[in-house]
């Protein structure tokens, strides 16, 4: 059962990718479907044994590779971080089948898109089963391979495929430091197994690891270079341009990418790794700062983006934001909690989106869209819903989780956490503005579409409303439901999954917090709410006005433009490395040295030394009795030198040289 | 100290004789002889050789070398009286056509 869980989406992927134009599109759609279906069911089963039933497992395939002090083992471990994950995962992943056969239902590559689908998911669940840090990094790799191929999945579109290799090489770049903190994991630790290595970790505090001459406190070390793994897969700020440009895929993995999978292993790995972190308190409190930071500029940047797709994009940015920082103050369980809250409704707003996008025949602007509540009323219930559960109404289920993370802010007593608490309270004030802002746009305002894509416009078929219903359920209940279990006082259900310094928990701090700051952060989302919706139905000249203002327009242009995140990179970092590319090591290095130096200087040196050298022969006859006479007379003082090779080559070279 | 003395009277006749070949640059003539000088030097140092070691062989070798002289610039001339024939000169200087 618990090997099914991983491998059944391999199986479908493959099935549906080898022998996809043997199945048709409607039967890999289908295989696939039931796979992670299955896959669905059985992580049930398994958050039920393990989770509930406090039960961890662990399932030894076979020995990876065994050199020494190092064993990599292929195995599955199950505790109940893993099948939480598991759960969420193959929930996820699963609607979005469903919701793609309708979806994608029109394009004759569907059994590419359900097996790389799949295999998305194979690899997600290879990552989050793990246990050890090599195999971790299969999946982690496995994933951003599939994001690759998934958001370059319409392949003749240039957009898509500068998307697709800014996803792979941003992430690249975090894939490097993960790579690098694990080989720091095993120098220090002479072990990659997650067992070996926290059980140790207590016993390493303090010591020094040393690289290039330079001292360095490893587990601080260890921790950073894995929260750099971390910036990239789960887009903190930094390394966060790719994620809005991984817009270009089809909206299902959209959904996919930025939900349940993905961007959610860099938290995951935060959490994974939670005895090393509380041991690197410097470490933690980069965490801390930086993911606040990605929490309020991401939503700030989402505050007046236009595209449909990347204002929920950004919103996915600024909540993983609210899970590292919650990472960051040691509330795993509580960062852990968020994750699993956000995956559905986000995956909600994505599918909603789809749906929408779908309905006005691929229009993503939403300036262009308008009055779409009375065409599409159920998708518009659904959106509203996933909005209100994201911007944390009381009562749904972004409300259990975020006010806790941002209450913990409060309740730590450190710099870094109150920084964290007044940029998240600003970011759940943005997370509103433009949620709504989102919803009067495309569903509330005058209809400002295409007359016959308007006339056209129909709720969708049945996939993706059963996928929308089904997802709309647990973004209302499951932070009440769950509340107890994940984040209660004391609860039994993560056992030994986190490990967190008692000094370090202030999930207790945070009950005694004032009441003002408690409910700060929902009264602000609420006034976020109400003035977007006042500004934009009642205002909209005046929005109009403060735009185009001296001050208000550069603002605006700071803000849709991101920050100017995108224009630095490409101007202070791209273009001077391809430059450097091109007029260091290309044309100095490959086209000067080598070929100046190299062979083909050797080989033209000697032709020219040839050329000097038959020039000698001149076709006078007194020439050549001369050179005759010299030779002879120089092997003649050669002899009674004491003939010796060292000489005669010396010799020889002084002539090439005279020549 | 005769045998030294007859010995740099070789020498010097066969460096003469290389001189002639290394530094005339017209006369092939001269050339010939020049070569006739550093064999006769050759021949006259297996004969004082010979004397001075009393053994016999080097003055047969001098009777070879004679042999051998007289074909050669037998032959040369033959060569050159060939070469006037086609060119109707003999300038050393001027048959350098088998330039590289």
């Amino acid at each position: 059962m618990y090997l099914n869980i991983v491998f059944l989406p391999l199986l479908g992927s493959i099935a549906a990718g080898l022998f996809g134009r043997f199945l048709g599109s409607q039967g890999a759609a289908v295989l696939t479907t039931t796979c992670v279906g299955l896959s669905l069911c059985l992580s049930g089963l398994a958050f039920y044994e393990v989770g509930l039933g406090s039960s961890p497992s662990y399932v030894h395939l076979l020995t990876w590779m065994e050199s020494d002090f190092f064993h990599a083992n292929w195995s599955l471990c199950f505790d109940s971080l893993t099948v939480v994950m598991l759960v969420v995962v193959t929930f996820i992943s699963s609607l979005v089948h469903l919701y793609s056969t309708e979806y994608m239902g029109e394009d004759p590559h569907l059994p590419r898109f359900m097996s790389y689908l799949s295999l998305f998911t194979f690899f997600m669940l290879l990552l989050v089963t793990a246990d050890n840090f090599l195999q971790m990094f299969v999946g982690w790799e496995g994933v951003g391979l599939c994001s690759y191929l998934l958001i370059n999945f319409w392949f003749a579109r240039l957009q898509a495929n500068k998307a697709a290799i800014k996803a792979m090489l941003v992430n690249r770049v975090g894939d490097f430091g993960l790579a690098l903190g694990i080989f720091a994991i095993f120098l220090s630790f002479d072990a990659v197994d997650y067992a070996s290595v926290f059980a140790m970790a207590p016993l390493l505090s303090g010591s020094q690891i040393c690289f290039l001459g330079m001292d360095f406190d490893a587990l601080e070390c260890i921790s950073l270079l894995l929260f750099v793994g971390a910036v990239g897969k789960s887009a903190q700020v930094g390394l966060h341009t790719w994620l809005p440009d991984a817009m270009e895929g089809p909206t299902p993995v959209s959904a996919l990418i930025h939900a349940a999978t993905m961007v959610t292993a860099g938290v995951f790995l935060l959490a994974r790794c939670s005895p090393l972190l509380e041991y690197a308190p410097k470490a933690c409190f980069l965490i801390c700062i930086l993911g606040a930071m990605t929490a309020f500029f991401a939503a700030t940047t989402g505050l007046v983006q236009n595209d449909l797709k990347r204002v929920i994009a950004y919103s996915t940015c600024s909540q993983l934001g609210y899970m590292v920082f919650a990472c960051g103050l040691s509330n795993y369980s509580v960062a852990v909690f968020h994750l699993a809250n956000h995956a559905f409704f986000k995956a909600l707003l994505f599918l909603g989106a789809g749906s929408v996008i779908h309905a006005m025949g691929d229009e993503q602007d939403m300036r262009k869209m308008g009055g779409l509540r009375r065409l599409l009323p159920f998708t518009y219930a659904m959106m509203l819903v996933g909005s209100l559960s994201l911007m944390g109404m009381p009562f749904l289920t972004g409300f259990y989780s975020k006010d806790l993370i941002l209450e913990v802010a409060y309740g730590s007593y450190t710099t870094g956490a109150h920084f964290a608490y007044a940029l998240g309270t600003l970011a759940a004030f943005c997370t509103a503005f433009y949620s709504f802002r989102l919803i009067y746009l495309s569903f509330l305002s005058e209809a400002n579409g295409r007359r016959p894509l308007l006339l056209g416009a129909s709720e969708s078929s049945w996939p993706i409303s059963t996928a929308l219903g089904i997802l709309a359920i647990p973004s209302i209940f499951i932070g009440y439901l769950g509340k107890d279990l994940f984040i209660g006082l004391g609860t039994p259900f993560w056992g030994n999954a986190f490990f967190a310094l008692p000094g370090h928990l202030s999930l207790v701090d945070a009950e005694f917090m004032p009441t003002a700051m408690k409910i700060l952060p929902v009264c602000l989302s609420i006034v976020g709410a109400i003035l977007a919706f006042v500004l934009y139905r009642d205002f909209p000249q005046t929005l109009v006005r403060w735009k185009l203002s001296p001050w208000g327009r550069k603002l605006y242009t700071f803000l849709n433009r991101k920050w100017f995140f995108d224009k630095f990179y490409n101007e202070g970092i791209s273009q001077n490395f391809l430059d450097f590319g091109y007029h260091f090591t290309y044309k100095a290095i490959d086209r000067g040295f080598i070929e100046m130096l190299g062979p083909f200087g050797l080989s033209n040196l000697s032709l020219a030394q040839g050329a000097r050298v038959v020039s000698w022969q001149t076709g006078m006859l007194y020439h050549y009795a001369f050179v005759i006479v010299a030779g002879m007379l120089a092997f003649a003082f050669l002899s009674t030198m004491g003939f010796s090779a060292k000489l005669l080559a010396l010799l020889t070279l002084a002539s090439l040289a005279l020549l | 100290m005769e045998f030294l003395q007859f010995c740099l009277l070789t020498t010097a006749m066969f460096f003469l004789g290389i001189g002639g070949i290394v530094l005339n640059r017209t006369n092939i003539l001269i050339l010939l002889m020049s070569i006739e000088v550093s064999l006769l030097a050759l021949g006259l140092n297996f004969l004082i050789l010979s004397v001075y070691l009393d053994d016999i062989l080097g003055q047969v070798f001098c009777l070879f070398i004679l042999t051998v002289a007289g074909c050669e610039s037998s032959i040369g001339l033959a060569i050159i009286l060939a070469y006037y024939r086609v060119r109707g000169r003999i300038r050393m200087n001027e048959a350098s056509l088998m330039k590289a």
